[in-house]
């Protein structure tokens, strides 16, 4: 085909914005954001850390879950802008420099308790918080259960999850996790 | 070869990656300046379009582009029927903007372009549609009954196909019959809801004029071929990515979705890369879903047991539109006889159109459909005449010597005869009934209905033919630096650790760590002859294309070898990335050197190349450095074909216990023995089933998409569609099987289905069981809900229960 | 399914908060915005302007007096279920919030956010509802404290203006000696509940049951008290009749027709079954014989 013109170039978008300074896995940086930006696209879109999946935007599925100031909190149910003077942790931020694996990651490695992989940072993020959260995990199946409800997977059926629970429990050298 | 790696469950090699938070999924492919798309989607399921006026939209500051069908030029078209068959009657496709009228809710009427999606979702709520609601009949049965209003008006009766085949002579079976048992059961509608909705994103370089697009699909090849053909480009200037893919489950081998065409198309006429993400109520507005049949079964029986032969009907739910064919259906019919000899069948099925998403193929594909039919009836036979329910099924099933096992009439979707190859499905329900310890369950079975609670047994049993045709290919070359070995593949992968067990398939041969073997998948650049991922067919297809290709590349190297080592390749072996002399492992090459030696254009930058040298007194100075018909290098491609499907099979078995008051069901325990023939990691196929399970225990109990009278679906979203947690999935003991498949060298057969199929049926099986002291009628729907559950048990009392 | 254009405005205190409510009658307040957002990702709300008033410090505040747990309008849910004291108080809170959603959205959601939320199936406003809890408000005319039977008014409704602003739930703390117990049936653990009840109740030494409030989640458009089951049990000895008798008088109370998750007839036999369980394990923490 011939060449053709090149199209305009839209116009600017009418959003509000505001200036937001923050704390991201370690590192503070400060970004002017549209006042309705989601923390998921946020994250993703503005400071490349795309291992923060999107799955459904309303919650239910967990995927985009990341630590907001020490909890575990869905960033697709938070603005940008909510996260003003926050500290924030996403995925990228659980292995070591020299690429050894956190536990929980190890965990999940060794039980096969991924496939696609699309939910999985959302289940690490849940798993290492509720870790840090809790000294003393419920390691019964229905405890573990219950902690993983909250996060969808489509893939893994979640029993390998289930194992990858208690693996990270001996790695972590929870009590009471010995198998 | 000291450790064989095929068998070995060892974990994957694409792990740390994605655990790392370094997955690269469409949405995460950087794009400077990409610009973002939204659809306007249809709120009616049908209805005339009067009017659309996109100026609002087109005037919102940080628009770029509006598109509708009159905008579009020669993608204002139907999009291709995809399984052209002989019955398809007036076969519809969907065009990517709606084009004066709309055929179910969610159907895609204009496509906005902005700075960002949100803009872009601003903008396509201004666009002004003027709309003429037409009357729909959306149900199934009465879509297919006479006055139904019709969802193409020129298809009389909503019938999209219709569809017989006979395998021996069902009339005369019937006829001398003593005993008959009839079934109506109903499935529900499902989605695949892979955790990554769809997702493209396209690049067009007017420099090169190659376009590029990213697609979270399962068939890159054919969606390159494609859009080359559409855009009328060389193929060569069209390449697709598949990156990471969030699962796909059959969703993602449908094409072309119309943003597939949309997106590459406003990247090309905007000169910016273009993206859409389909968000998740549009995954369930806009991308394919699949479950709902609805059934009449017969058998015609001897009152000893032996079923003689089988009459089912059944009308298939197509959705407004019908890209795939008679797919689902065809293989629905064909798996109708599950596993049993039932040598007389006759089978025909309706596929109807209703004003709702179209129908194409969601794992199981038309399987648990047929299972669910046929397993019920078995059950409900065995009752009736007073027989145990595994003893009904040993008796009928396939023996070891009937195989192969033909059943001539009956057309696969291959457009082969069904023909089971191989297994051992009387010793599968044998070691299933061993494994449940059946006389001990009836006790306890017994103890807990004196304390009021409720356990029941279930079982079903399932066929899976796999591994479909045509043909796959794999490409393997050794790197002359590192030693390291490339596969590359035109498979895709969503998740299933094709990466891993291609490698050990390869690892084995060529005697190198199986995280030396780096596999690529799903990128036309590296490699574009092939179908896609479907049909649980990558480790039967491609595995064994993988496995052909290293036995050529071995012989190279075993030849090159013997050259350098000078001797016979007879008395070499290859371990530890070295060919070494057998008995004197101090005399060896590595697999870098051999593959650097290989090329007579070397440079001596790496390690291997100096290596090399010392074997270069070889060198030719009387002929060309490459002899007629050789190659520089150490690389082969190879293709497998398969001559037909070969059958996988297995059996499901449940206990369960019902609360009658609160109608909820609890697994006690939930068994599955499966048989995929020769197991090439059995930590990855316990995963695929796992898997699989759990999406059967969604259609069992939960998922069910939900349209009011008017076509609105009214569950388009994760909280309202019944998605099992952790706590919805039970804990699954796997029982494996391996009876090699004799139709391929590597004798494996698909699994990626197979934890699926036998769900429904099982579970209907284990409750009813559990209920039967309130004399419940038969359990003959899924998913079976509480409140199903519930008005099964409120009919009972009303009936006046024992 | 992204947010569509709002003002967005930071209180610092309450005041500000109610005079960002008075200068325009389309606000939203987020506090932990677990159910706001959904509702702006769907686009089925769209406020002028949303008052963010997560960093007004009194209302992070829990406040435990011999009669009440006061929880500030941005104590998160989980606080409350892992807080030890509020456990002693009031333990329905605890037993409750294990069936609010998922933990990751009970460590946003506030217990404020979800009773001014108000969805007819969702938890807490029934437990506020049962124990005779308050709402503490403010509004541009002073603080009010409005009762949980005058709060909740229809689902998703209540009885807030447009520029007031909800700044703490009370919860009455438990008599020693209550039993009490809250439980129900979703569609999948952690979803709104297709009915649920909780239970308060009391025994004297000799067995008879001396109070009892039931409410229920679920089954109408508001958060509903059972008041026919609890007629039933007051004055009885809790014995297997009086249970059974008071699980049918709640059938009565269910006002949502069929819809595709429950028939009436399906919630009504829940409700039954719940308030009977509930009453039992209710009456066994109460001390009452078995």
């Amino acid at each position: 085909m011939s060449k053709k013109i090149r199209s305009a170039a839209p116009k600017a978008a009418t959003d509000s914005t505001a200036e937001i300074s923050l704390t991201i896995n370690g590192e503070a940086i400060t970004r002017e954001v549209s006042t309705r930006r989601l923390l998921s696209d946020f994250l993703r879109h503005e400071l490349g850390l795309t291992g923060t999946h999107v799955g459904c935007e309303h919650g239910v599925c967990g995927c985009c879950t990341v630590i907001i100031d020490g909890w575990a909190g869905r960033s697709c149910l938070t603005l940008a802008v909510q996260a003003d003077g926050a500290d924030i942790r996403t995925v990228e931020s659980l292995a070591a420099d020299d690429g050894t694996l956190h536990a929980v990651q190890q965990a999940f490695h060794e039980c096969h308790a991924l496939q696609c992989g699309f939910c999985t940072p959302g289940f690490l993020m849940s798993l290492v918080n509720y870790f840090e959260r809790t000294p003393s995990p419920d390691l019964s199946e229905d405890g573990i259960r219950s902690v993983l409800a909250g996060n969808l997977c489509r893939c893994t059926g979640y029993q390998n999850i289930v194992a990858a629970v208690r693996r990270a429990a001996e790695l972590l050298n929870v009590e009471g996790a010995k198998s | 070869m000291s450790t064989q790696m095929f068998g070995a469950p060892i974990p994957r090699n694409v792990d740390p990656r994605l655990l790392k938070g370094e997955g690269a999924y469409v949405d995460d492919i950087p794009l400077t300046g990409a610009l973002h798309a939204a659809f306007l989607r249809s709120p009616f399921a049908r209805a005339r379009i009067v009017s659309i006026d996109v100026s609002a939209a087109l005037a919102y500051p940080g628009v770029a582009a509006v598109y509708t069908c009159d905008n579009i030029g020669s993608l204002d078209m139907e999009m291709p029927l995809l399984v052209p068959h002989p019955c398809l009657i007036g076969a519809r496709t969907q065009r990517p903007l709606a084009r004066d009228e709309v055929f179910y809710v969610g159907q895609t009427i204009a496509m906005v372009v902005a700075v960002d999606r949100y803009t872009a979702e601003d903008a396509a709520a201004l666009i002004d549609v003027d709309y003429e609601p037409l009357d729909v009949t959306v149900e199934l049965e009465a879509a297919a009954a006479e006055g139904a209003h019709l969802v193409h008006p020129d298809v009389a009766g909503n019938i999209a196909a219709d569809f017989t085949q006979t395998s021996g002579d069902p009339d005369a079976a019937f006829a001398k019959a003593e005993h008959f048992t009839k079934v109506s059961v109903r499935i529900e509608r499902s989605t695949a809801a892979p955790m990554e909705c769809r997702a493209v994103a396209a690049r067009y370089d007017g420099a090169t004029g190659e376009l590029t697009v990213w697609d979270s699909t399962q068939g890159p090849i054919p969606i390159r071929g494609g859009l080359a053909a559409i855009f009328d480009i060389d193929e060569d200037k069209v390449r697709v990515i598949a990156p990471d893919v969030g699962g796909g489950f059959g969703q993602k081998v449908m094409l072309f979705y119309p943003d597939e065409v949309l997106v590459p198309n406003a990247a090309m006429e905007l000169g910016a890369p273009v993206k859409y993400i389909e968000d998740r109520p549009e995954n369930f507005l806009g991308s394919n879903q699949e479950r709902t049949q609805v059934h009449e079964l017969e058998l015609a029986a001897n009152k000893d047991g032996e079923v003689l032969g089988v009459r089912d009907t059944f009308l298939h739910d197509t959705g407004a539109f019908i890209p795939y064919g008679i797919a689902v259906a065809q293989v629905a019919s064909t798996s109708i006889a599950g596993p049993y000899r039932i040598p007389n069948i006759w089978i025909k099925f309706q596929a109807i159109y209703t004003p709702t998403v179209p129908v194409s193929p969601y794992r199981g594909c038309g399987r648990p459909q047929a299972c669910f039919a046929i397993e019920r009836a078995m059950d409900k036979l065995a009752d009736e005449l007073g027989m145990d329910r595994i003893a009904l099924r040993r008796k009928n099933m396939i023996r070891k010597d009937d195989f192969p096992y033909l059943r001539e009439g009956l057309l696969f979707a291959d457009g082969l005869a069904v023909r089971h190859d191989s297994g051992d499905y009387e010793g599968a329900i044998d070691m299933l009934e061993a494994h449940m310890d059946i006389a001990g369950f009836r006790a306890e079975q017994a103890a807990a209905r004196k304390e009021n609670r409720y356990l029941g047994f279930g079982l079903a049993c399932y066929v899976e033919g796999t591994g479909l045709g045509p043909y796959e290919g794999a490409h393997i070359r050794i790197h002359p630096i590192t030693g390291k070995v490339y596969v590359n593949t035109g498979l895709t992968t969503q998740g299933q650790g094709h990466e891993t067990i291609f490698a050990q398939i390869v690892a084995d041969q060529l005697g190198v760590a199986v995280t030396d073997v780096i596999v690529t998948e799903g990128d036309t650049l590296a490699y574009d002859w092939g179908a896609a991922t479907y049909a649980s067919r990558a480790a039967v297809v491609s595995g064994n294309a993988v496995y052909k290709t290293a036995v050529v590349v071995r012989e190279q190297v075993l030849e090159t070898a013997s050259g350098m080592l000078e001797v016979a390749p007879i008395d070499l072996e290859l371990e530890n990335g070295e060919v070494r002399l057998k008995g004197f492992p101090e005399r060896k090459v590595t697999l870098a050197e051999v593959a650097t030696i290989s090329n007579p254009l070397r440079y001596t930058f790496s390690e291997s190349s100096k290596s090399a040298a010392q074997f270069a007194s070889s060198a030719k100075h009387d002929r060309p450095p490459l002899d007629e018909g050789a190659h520089p290098g150490i690389e082969a491609t190879d293709y497998y074909s398969p001559p037909c499907a070969t059958w996988a099979y297995g059996g499901h078995a449940a206990i369960v216990e019902v609360d009658p008051e609160l109608c909820t069901v609890k697994f006690l325990r939930y068994v599955c023995l499966h048989d995929c023939g020769r197991v090439i990691n059995p930590m990855i196929v316990e995963g695929q089933i796992r898997g699989g399970l759990a999406q059967g225990i969604g259609g069992a109990l939960y998922e069910r998409i939900e349209y009011d009278e008017d076509g609105n679906p009214r569950n388009a979203n994760f909280m309202d569609f019944l998605m099992p947690y952790a706590t919805e999935v039970p804990e699954v003991e796997i029982l494996h099987m391996e009876t090699p498949s004799p139709l391929n060298p590597l004798g494996v057969k698909g699994v990626g289905e197979g934890g699926t199929i036998a769900v429904g049926a099982c579970v209907a099986s284990a409750i009813e069981d559990a209920l039967q002291p309130f004399g419940i009628e038969r359990l003959h729907e899924v998913p079976l809900t509480s409140n199903v559950l519930h008005a099964a048990l409120d009919r009972a009392k009303a009936g006046g229960a024992p | 399914m992204k947010p569509p254009q709002f003002e967005y405005q930071r209180a610092l205190t309450i005041e500000e908060a109610i005079a960002a409510r008075a200068a325009n009658d389309n606000t939203a307040i987020l506090a932990g915005g677990q159910s706001l957002l959904p509702t702006l990702n769907f686009r089925l709300g769209a406020p002028d302007s949303l008052i963010d008033i997560s960093r007004i410090p009194s209302l992070s505040q829990i406040e435990i007096t011999d009669s009440e747990v006061k929880i500030g309008a941005m104590v998160r849910q989980r606080q409350v279920e892992i807080h030890d004291e509020i456990n002693q108080a009031n333990p329905l809170l605890r037993e409750t919030l294990a069936h609010v959603a998922h933990l990751v959205i009970r460590n946003r959601g506030t217990v404020v956010g979800s009773l001014a939320h108000a969805d007819a199936a969702a938890e807490l406003p029934s437990v506020l509802l049962t124990c005779d809890g308050r709402v503490e408000v403010v509004g541009p005319n002073g603080a009010r404290s409005i009762a949980a039977d005058e709060f909740f008014r229809f689902h998703l409704t209540t009885a807030l203006k447009p520029d007031e602003l909800v700044t703490a739930a009370c919860f009455p703390v438990l008599a020693p000696g209550t039993g009490w117990a809250f439980g129900e049936i979703a569609r999948r653990r952690g979803d709104y509940a297709i009915a649920g009840v909780c239970v308060v109740l009391s025994v004297d030494s000799n067995g008879n049951c001396t109070s009892a409030s039931l409410g229920a989640c679920g089954i109408g458009s508001r958060p509903i008290r059972l008041h026919g089951a609890e007629k039933i049990l007051v004055g009885s000895r809790l014995d297997e009749d009086a249970i059974a008798a008071a699980g049918d008088a709640a059938r009565e109370a269910v006002e949502t027709p069929d819809d595709t998750q429950a028939s009436q007839a399906y919630r009504q036999q829940v409700l039954a079954t719940l308030v009977r369980r509930n009453v039992v394990r209710a009456a066994a923490r109460a001390g009452a014989p078995a």
